[in-house]
């Protein structure tokens, strides 16, 4: 699937997106097999209570299932308007 | 309906004359325009990201609700994104109704859920550095006012 972030998780990542082959069931499995890998997406999602997620481009939470979901994005609480 | 996310600057009055004369015959037209606001210590420039193709589709769902809402002759929303001047505008909201009730109503609707729904995130640049702006409690909280 393609991971994105955005903002300040983009930053602290250094990319906006990849390509994450994973078997991961639910956004928090992703988020483990993520933070696993480098001590940069370790911190980046530290603290996940401080970002959001959107599968598909829709909202969503952390415990949302996987299954069929091809983009999935992060990124801090919005600051539109 | 009309959403718009764009790079370039617009002109409220302009924009506003053309939705008006769009929604001929409403009675109502409310309109709120943002501006880049500075700071303190001097705000050079603001950077707005967004996510292309879900802001679209999340500022069209929030126009939607909107409408499902309130009885609205028709609806404007425009949002920038990229590199912006102190002074310059944001973002702007029109809606129009028969009458003034509903128009303000899903004006301050659209305003609470662009804030907090949108997936947009602002960065203030000054002499200092930059500095990404936090969403605000206050903004999550007003959601709840439309529950």
């Amino acid at each position: 699937m393609d991971v994105m972030y955005f903002a300040w998780v983009r930053e602290r990542i250094g990319l906006p997106r990849e390509r994450v082959e994973t078997q991961a069931a639910t956004v928090n499995e992703l988020v483990a097999e993520l933070m696993a890998r480098e001590e940069r997406y370790a911190a980046a999602f530290a603290d996940t209570s401080a970002l959001r997620v959107a599968l598909d481009q829709v909202l969503s939470d952390f415990d949302a299932p996987l299954a069929g979901v091809r983009e999935v994005a992060f990124f801090p609480p919005m600051t539109g308007g | 309906m009309q959403v718009r996310v764009q790079e370039g600057v617009f002109d409220a009055g302009v924009e506003l004359n053309a939705f008006s004369a769009r929604a001929e015959g409403a009675g109502a037209v409310v309109s709120f325009t943002g501006i880049v606001r500075d700071v303190a210590g001097g705000l050079q420039h603001m950077m707005i990201e967004h996510y292309p193709g879900m802001t679209e589709k999340a500022i069209s769902a929030i126009v939607a609700e909107a409408r499902e809402r309130w009885s609205l002759a028709d609806a404007l929303v425009i949002h920038r994104f990229g590199q912006l001047a102190p002074g310059a505008p944001i973002m702007m909201v029109a809606a129009a109704s028969a009458h003034r009730a509903d128009a303000f109503a899903a004006a301050d609707f659209l305003m609470d859920y662009l804030k907090s729904r949108a997936p947009f995130w602002k960065k203030e640049v000054t002499a200092e550095g930059a500095d990404w702006v936090a969403a605000k409690d206050d903004d999550e909280a007003a959601l709840t006012r439309w529950d």
